[in-house]
């Protein structure tokens, strides 16, 4: 790769990138997995002057359940939410999406944190976060603020961190009692970015009925979208084939997708449709499982 | 005749038919081969180029200062430079020019427009950005049949005599002879539908470092080509330089596909940059130069016809089609066949009457059209009679399978003269349409999809009997640019025993350092280990067309067994006198002569190899060694049957491939494990046509799939798992009975693909989807069908 010449540290520690990204300002960026920023760099999309290597920093590659939350650190990758069994105990849609982002070089490498941080609206994890409602734990070297996801991805490759801020840990609340979701990917082969994909979180109450719902959609609007109008439909029902129906109609019409390469607008929409269904009908049966 | 092939040599001899591991695996899979980007020359300069953003437009300025003016910047070269040493323009291998560096338009997006010549790679990339150019841009024309539309921009403008977009129009067979049978028939069938345009993508991307020597005035240039003779050649006539002092070097290359086929501008370029700075020249295109600019493949919009009789035979065939060449008609088609052997389109079936239209036009798309993993447009012949027979056999009422053995040339009617001209050579097709069924079973599959059909779900069989043609080719058709399609085999055989066989073709993953040595093992008894295979050198191996259109086995193959047998009658005089015997009354097994009826009196062909240096017999010349030019006397047709299973799931438009059996035939096989990794290659190859590739073109011409994540090719995850057999109908006129295999897959399978999602919607009334086969179009497809 020919990327423009830029300028690169590797700090040992989390305070020393954070000096190096409040100094070098807006023209620094953090290279954790690179797996979407080398790329940008080769294609000459991105160039950013100075690169912050964050990998030599210990205690970022931790995944636990510890306080009420499901945490991911800053390093880990792709790969070891695939292979964890905390996230398959506490996230149904998390783990339902790990094996489905990308391909596996990628996974081997690429880091979550790095992912939700990129803002591609046909990127997996963001549609993740939103149905199963994550916090970014954000870090600069003026303290360390919590942003809601909805928050935080604001548009088309954009996110809310401040300048000199890092994405430190991304988090979900375990679920109150039983919950289940699920995350169905249309791609046209495997490493591609999703046609159409939709995540999907149901918990339920005591009484059986439907506590919460979460529901968002990949690639078919300028950034990762809830289907806010499906997740109110479901709130306090009984989950049925039916009302799903209801949902997966109402999920649709959130979409705003583009006609392109990958297919018609009226296809991806009817895509969202079937794949909200299944993917609700999924969750049911992992929470009630 | 069908035949199982047995090996007829030991293992430690390993001749044909014995799966020996490739030798050149050992340096490959190493990390140890040699491909241009490793060629580090002491002050080589690399090169980088600019290119046209836009498809179409007036050159009003180039302005180089900024660029030449940076740090490590040796020379930036334009056309206008190029064309002061007549350089701008070159020949293609079909006959017509090509812009070096543009001079006056640019015609394509991605178009060579200037060089930067700097001390390393990043700067030249860095310089090239500091070019700017002012373009006044022109309408862009995408569409062959909008390209010869009333009034349509004329986009060779260059040439004198154009006044129009059209490239040639050709056509095969006979016209009134099918209109009769048009006339006659109680059903027509027909089929419009687009081959899309797809890219062979090599891993190795293009490249070349050329190195000039100011002083002597010897060129030489290690390019990825797979024609390293005929492209010297080319050189020889672009520049004026003597034959002689060029050598091409084509070293290891990293995939062809028909990519490496064309001259392309950056290796001009190099080396005239080398030839002006007096430096060597490096420059290796990135993955996206690849795509956008170098030979493309198919781009054809096809028309077909079939005249069916109320019994279900066919009677004859119609098709135009409309090709889309790009800006400059530069893939490498026969002189002769200006639409390459598109007319092979008749197929595996035998009927009287055939008429064949095809049109060229020029667009504002990259050129190429290049033979991707096919032997000149065989693969869009396949495809489309493979889908009409398949669409004919439901308009008839007739399974497609029985449809098929219905129309099939019989086995008694080769060799087969075919209403377009080919003779074919040999073939059973029944027989390997009837071993494929039997492995898919699939009167079984039937059943399994009516029953599936009750519960909504969407079961597809799809089936291709393609017949290739392979092996150009014989001096009274085939030539390209005149040279004719021969080519040639040199084998010394050295004291010691050990040989060393020169090819005029060229590997570019095939295993040719395997499976020729396997030739020679076979025919002269020396051990496969003890022979070398050398090819891509101009210099050290004699004159060659190259490897493209599964040519090598059935020509530089054939070359490779005479040359080895013309060496064993020498062989056999040489045993005949250390014997003290009559040559007549030896016996030749593989290594050995011995006495007829003494067996125990025997000498091995290395005593033979020796005594020809030491011991020789009087009337003899010395040395055990010999070239021969071969002429193949006619192609080579190997077939084939392809079965594919598919489930289509009706909500969404997704389908996966649940079997796919391929039953091949390319007669005797070399070296069968080689065999089956060509056809597993060709499977995915074809299976990625079908479901996923294609570069296309927005309205302003600028190209859609210029990348990996653009343009896409399958992985192991969503590459079916293949089933293989066979079936041996060896060539009656190719000295081993071989018959090229490289492309077979390629070639056949796409319309299997297709044809199984075809048949998962027959009963809708569904009849054709272009390729490729995306999940939205097999989902409208199905609204549409229930729209009625």
């Amino acid at each position: 790769m020919f990327p423009p010449a830029f300028a690169y540290s590797a700090p040992e520690s989390l305070d020393e990138a954070l000096a190096t990204l409040t100094n070098e300002g807006e023209s620094a960026r953090v290279l954790a997995g690179g797996q979407s920023l080398i790329p940008m760099m080769k294609l000459r999309l991105a160039s950013p002057a100075h690169l912050v290597d964050i990998n030599n920093i210990p205690g970022l590659d931790y995944i636990d359940a510890a306080n009420g939350y499901l945490r991911i650190g800053a390093l880990v990758r792709h790969n070891d939410i695939v292979n964890s069994e905390l996230v398959t105990a506490h996230n149904g849609a998390i783990a339902s999406a790990a094996p489905w982002v990308a391909d596996p070089l990628v996974r081997n490498r690429g880091t979550l944190c790095g992912s939700v941080a990129h803002c591609d609206p046909e990127g997996d994890w963001n549609s993740v976060m939103l149905a199963a409602r994550a916090q970014v734990v954000a870090q600069s070297t003026s303290g360390e603020r919590v942003i809601a996801i909805d928050d935080f991805v604001v548009d088309f490759f954009t996110n809310s961190l401040e300048p000199g801020e890092i994405v430190k840990e991304v988090r979900v609340p375990k679920y109150a009692g039983r919950g289940g979701g699920a995350y169905l990917k249309l791609e046209r082969k495997i490493g591609d970015y999703a046609t159409v994909a939709v995540a999907t979180q149901l918990q339920l109450g005591e009484d059986g009925k439907i506590s919460e719902a979460g529901i968002a959609l990949t690639a078919v609007n300028n950034k990762n979208t809830r289907a806010i109008a499906a997740e109110r439909a479901l709130v306090g029902e009984e989950p049925s084939d039916e009302i799903f129906k209801e949902a997966a109609a109402l999920a649709a019409q959130a979409a705003e997708p583009e006609s392109n390469v990958r297919g018609t607008a009226e296809w991806k929409r009817n895509v969202v449709s079937v794949y909200t269904r299944r993917g609700l009908e999924a969750s049911l049966a992992q929470a009630r499982a | 005749m069908t035949t199982t092939s047995h090996p007829k040599t030991p293992p430690e001899i390993g001749g044909i038919g014995h799966s020996i591991r490739r030798h050149e695996d050992a340096r490959f899979i190493q990390g140890a081969g040699n491909y241009v980007d490793d060629i580090e020359l002491k002050g080589m300069l690399h090169m980088a180029i600019l290119r046209s953003p836009v498809a179409h437009a007036k050159i009003l300025s180039i302005d180089t200062s900024e660029a030449e003016a940076m740090d490590g910047v040796v020379a930036v070269v334009t056309g206008e430079l190029m064309a002061q040493h007549n350089l701008a323009w070159m020949p293609t291998l079909s006959g017509d020019t090509q812009a070096v560096l543009a001079t006056d338009k640019v015609r394509f997006q991605g178009q060579e427009v200037a060089a930067v010549i700097a001390t390393d790679s990043y700067i030249a990339r860095d310089a090239v950005s500091m070019i700017f150019v002012d373009y006044e841009e022109l309408p862009v024309i995408t569409d062959p049949r909008q390209a010869m539309a009333e009034g349509a921009v004329v986009i060779r403008d260059d040439k004198e005599d154009q006044t129009d977009n059209l490239v040639y129009d050709w056509e095969s067979g006979d016209k009134d002879l099918t209109d009769r049978a048009f006339a006659e028939a109680d059903k027509v069938v027909s089929i419009e539908t687009h081959y899309p345009r797809s890219h062979p993508s090599p891993l190795e991307t293009c490249g070349a470092v050329a190195d000039v020597d100011p002083i002597t005035g010897q060129v030489t240039v290690y390019m990825t080509s797979q024609a390293p003779h005929a492209h010297r050649t080319v050189f020889a006539l672009v520049t004026g330089l003597p034959e002689q002092n060029i050598r091409i070097i084509s070293p290891d290359i990293g995939g062809g596909f028909g990519n490496k086929v064309p001259v392309y501008p950056g290796y001009v370029i190099a080396t005239a940059a080398s030839l002006l700075i007096g430096k060597p020249v490096k420059w290796v295109e990135s993955r996206t130069e690849n795509l956008i600019s170098t030979g493309f493949a198919r781009d054809y919009h096809m028309k077909g016809e079939l005249a069916l009789n109320s019994e279900g035979r066919i009677l004859g065939l119609r098709s135009e089609i409309w090709s889309d060449q790009g800006a400059f008609f530069s893939d490498a088609q026969p002189t002769k066949f200006k639409a390459g052997l598109f007319h092979i389109v008749t197929g595996s079936y035998d009927y009287p009457a055939a008429h064949v239209i095809a049109h060229g036009a020029y667009t504002n798309k990259a050129p190429g059209g290049v033979a991707y993993r096919c032997s000149f447009r065989v693969t869009e012949a396949s495809y489309l009679i493979e889908r009409l027979v398949q669409n004919a056999a439901y308009e008839i009422g007739m399974d497609p399978a029985e449809f098929r053995s219905l129309n099939f040339i019989k086995p008694e009617q080769f060799p087969y003269h075919s209403p377009t001209g080919f003779v074919y050579d040999s073939g059973d097709y029944e027989a390997a349409m009837r071993k494929a069924l039997g492995i898919a079973k699939y009167e079984e599959l039937r059943e399994e999809q009516k029953a599936a059909r009750e519960e909504g779900r969407l079961i597809g069989l799809g089936l291709a009997s393609f017949t290739e043609v392979v092996g150009a080719g014989g001096s009274d058709e085939y030539d390209i640019l005149g040279l004719k399609m021969f080519d040639s085999a040199e084998l010394r055989i050295h004291p010691t025993g050990k040989a060393i066989l020169k090819l005029g073709v060229r590997s570019q993953g095939q295993g040719h350092e395997t499976t020729f040595a396997q030739i020679v093992a076979e025919e002269l008894g020396i051990p496969v280990g003890d022979i070398k295979v050398v090819e891509g050198d101009t210099d050290n191996t004699p004159y060659g067309l190259g490897t493209y259109a599964s040519r090598s086995t059935p020509v530089a193959g054939a070359a490779t067994a005479v040359i080895s047998r013309m060496l064993r009658e020498k062989a056999r005089k040489i045993a005949a006198h250390l014997m003290e015997a009559s040559p007549d009354d030896l016996e030749w097994e593989p290594g050995k002569f011995s006495v007829a009826g003494s067996p125990d009196k025997f000498v091995t062909i290395q005593d033979v190899a020796f005594a020809a240096y030491t011991n020789m017999p009087p009337d003899t010349e010395y040395g055990l060694e010999g070239v021969h030019y071969y002429d193949p006397p006619n192609m080579t047709y190997p077939f084939g049957t392809y079965v594919v299973v598919v489930e289509v799931d009706p909500e969404t438009g997704v389908w996966n491939v649940d079997r796919m059996v391929a039953v091949d035939d390319c007669g005797v096989r070399i070296n069968p494990m080689i065999v089956e990794g060509q056809i597993q290659g060709g499977l995915t190859e074809g299976f990625a046509a079908a479901a996923m590739q294609w570069i296309t073109f927005d309205e302003d011409g600028n190209c859609i799939g210029s990348n990996f994540m653009d343009y896409l090719v399958p992985t192991a995850w969503e590459t079916p798992r293949f089933e293989l057999d066979e079936t041996v109908t060896p060539s009656p006129h190719h000295p081993i009975g071989a018959k090229g295999v490289g492309e077979s897959a390629t070639v056949g399978s796409p319309a299997a693909y297709v044809n199984a999602v075809i048949d998962a919607l027959a009963h809708l009334g569904v009849r054709n989807i272009d390729m490729p086969l995306l999940p939205d179009r097999v989902w409208s497809a199905i609204q549409d069908a229930k729209k009625g």
